[in-house]
């Protein structure tokens, strides 16, 4: 138990330290923050929908972008530098490293995502909904940050660019399939069945049925 | 005298390819291992398996008391190493990838402090210690290197290349610093290009070729085991002919290095006899004549070419 203890306290140094290095990278400001906003306003602007109904997609759109922003470039850039073989080199099991790097692209996500969260009680979100939002966007975020670094698994690489255009191959497709632009319930039958393999539609129905009190 | 690092049998493929073809060797507490071989041998390959980086497909390895496959971790946490290319986080400072270090191994921060401290000042580098270290030249970097891999005050220190590509200041600090560490104590893990580096530092000698080990010996024994290597080196006060020298009983080889000649023997003093005798018959003033013995770098392309042609 206490081996398991250490090796959770090195893999928090592992997340220190992607903070420090990864948070201010271009790509992920470009991927994590850019991208998505300017989506977001591509799908608002001229739209007449209440700020409320937006705001699901809005919370689900900025979850999944910025949670899944630092992890697709951490193994590759690592690699390219050597200093993946440094930490393997260290007395840190394989696992902590990840975890580390994970927890790293959780922060962020969470950290990022609060805004739009703590934008909702403007919105007459009640206390109790706000929390359960919060825990609910706690979840999605781990779930993404650990799909992003999976995404950097393969193909095996040391051009973070690669990974970067391989993981947004994956990420675009759901987001188009996960209810933020269209409500599930409007997609037609195949819609339905494709959008129950991303894992952003939960989050989305989910918030949706806390924010607007409706969802599958 | 115990043994820090025991291979045994080891074997790695790459592709189906060897790169490490069942070799074994004990590194005794405290000792000074040199590791030597041509580019491609399986020198880093053999590194990265005892470092636990890479896995072996055969044999075994007990680095520091623990099988460096069954027990890595533990194995990781009484090493430092020096790789052959630097791999500091040049995004963070000095400071920074130290307190890094420390972390991975566990050090709590009053000795990840005073740790830091004490190895950026011993190595030069406390003033610059919040730079990044991006700005660094190759020297500051291999210095950090160093710090890194003694920050946990190892047992066992691996230095892949550690010298190569320094400037001559730079280096004879890296050979300062390896010498004290093993009077210290630390047994060292060398590998190294450089003949004159290994004679200087190693106490024992692997030379290993093609992934085999063709010899380990100390240097002084493998220069005794290569006696016919020895050569004796004379000049003349005039250009020689060495048709003149041709009839020299006991010369093995005899080159024209300059304006030196160069007597390869396994009987220095028959051949300086001689010479001396030519000299006084042709009217010839002997410069200098010199009795040399077989340096590293002969030994060394000696046993690698007997390696070859074994294979």
């Amino acid at each position: 138990m206490s081996k398991f203890k250490e090796q959770i306290k090195r893999a928090f140094a592992i997340t220190k330290k992607d903070v420090k290095i990864y948070y201010s990278k271009g790509p992920v400001v470009i991927f994590g923050l850019l991208f998505p906003l300017f989506l977001f306003l591509a799908y608002t602007i001229g739209r007449n929908m209440p700020l409320k109904e937006l705001m699901s997609g809005l919370i689900g759109m900025t979850v999944f972008f910025t949670s899944t922003s630092v992890g697709p470039g951490i193994v590759p850039w690592e690699t390219r530098s050597r200093t993946l073989e440094r930490l393997i080199c260290c007395p840190i099991t394989f696992w902590a490293i990840i975890l580390g790097d994970v927890l790293s692209s959780f922060i962020f996500g969470v950290a990022i995502s609060i805004i739009p969260v703590i934008f909702t009680l403007t919105l007459g979100l009640d206390p109790l909904n706000f929390i359960l939002l919060v825990a609910v966007l706690t979840l999605a975020s781990f779930c993404f940050s650990a799909l992003s670094v999976l995404l950097s698994s393969y193909p095996p690489t040391d051009i973070p660019a690669t990974t970067m255009m391989m993981s947004s191959l994956v990420k675009f497709p759901l987001v188009f399939i996960s209810g933020i632009f269209i409500p599930t319930e409007q997609l037609p039958q195949w819609g339905k069945i494709v959008s129950l393999i991303s894992p952003l539609t939960y989050f989305t129905d989910i918030s949706r049925h806390i924010i607007l009190g409706k969802g599958c | 005298m115990t043994n820090s690092i025991l291979v045994s049998d080891l074997t790695k493929r790459f592709n189906g390819t060897l790169a490490v073809d069942h070799i074994g060797f004990e590194v005794k507490s405290g000792e000074i291992f040199g590791f030597l071989g041509p580019n491609g041998a399986g020198k880093t390959t053999t590194i990265r398996i005892l470092t636990g980086i890479l896995k072996p497909d055969e044999g075994t390895a007990i680095v520091a008391g623990y099988d460096v496959l069954e027990n890595p971790i533990e194995v990781k946490q009484q090493i430092g190493v020096v790789p052959e290319v630097s791999n500091a986080y040049v995004d963070l400072s000095a400071w920074e990838n130290l307190m890094l270090i420390g972390e991975l191994y566990g050090l709590p921060k009053g000795e990840r402090v005073k740790n830091a401290t004490e190895l950026l000042r011993e190595f030069g580098l406390y003033e610059v210690r919040h730079k990044k270290v991006r700005g660094f030249s190759k020297g500051m970097k291999q210095r950090l290197l160093l710090c890194m891999a003694l920050m946990n005050n190892p047992e066992i220190l691996f230095l892949d290349e550690p010298t190569s590509g320094l400037d001559v200041q730079s280096a004879l600090l890296v050979r300062d610093k390896v010498r004290q560490y093993n009077r210290e104590g630390k047994t060292i893990f060398l590998s190294t290009h450089n003949m004159e580096e290994a004679n200087m530092l190693c106490h024992r000698i692997a030379i290993i070729n093609h992934g085999k080990i063709a010899a380990i010996d100390t240097p002084e024994n493998l220069r005794v085991q290569s006696m016919e290597l020895q050569y004796v080196e004379v000049s003349f006060e005039k250009n020689v002919n060495l048709e003149d020298l041709s009839e020299l009983p006991n010369a093995n080889r005899i080159l024209l290095t300059g304006n030196k000649i160069r007597i390869y023997t396994s009987n220095p003093s028959a051949v300086i006899e001689s010479i001396v005798d030519i000299a006084r018959r042709l009217n010839l003033r002997i410069l200098s004549l010199n009795t040399m013995m077989p340096s590293l770098e002969d030994i060394f392309i000696k046993l690698i070419k007997e390696h070859e042609v074994a294979r």
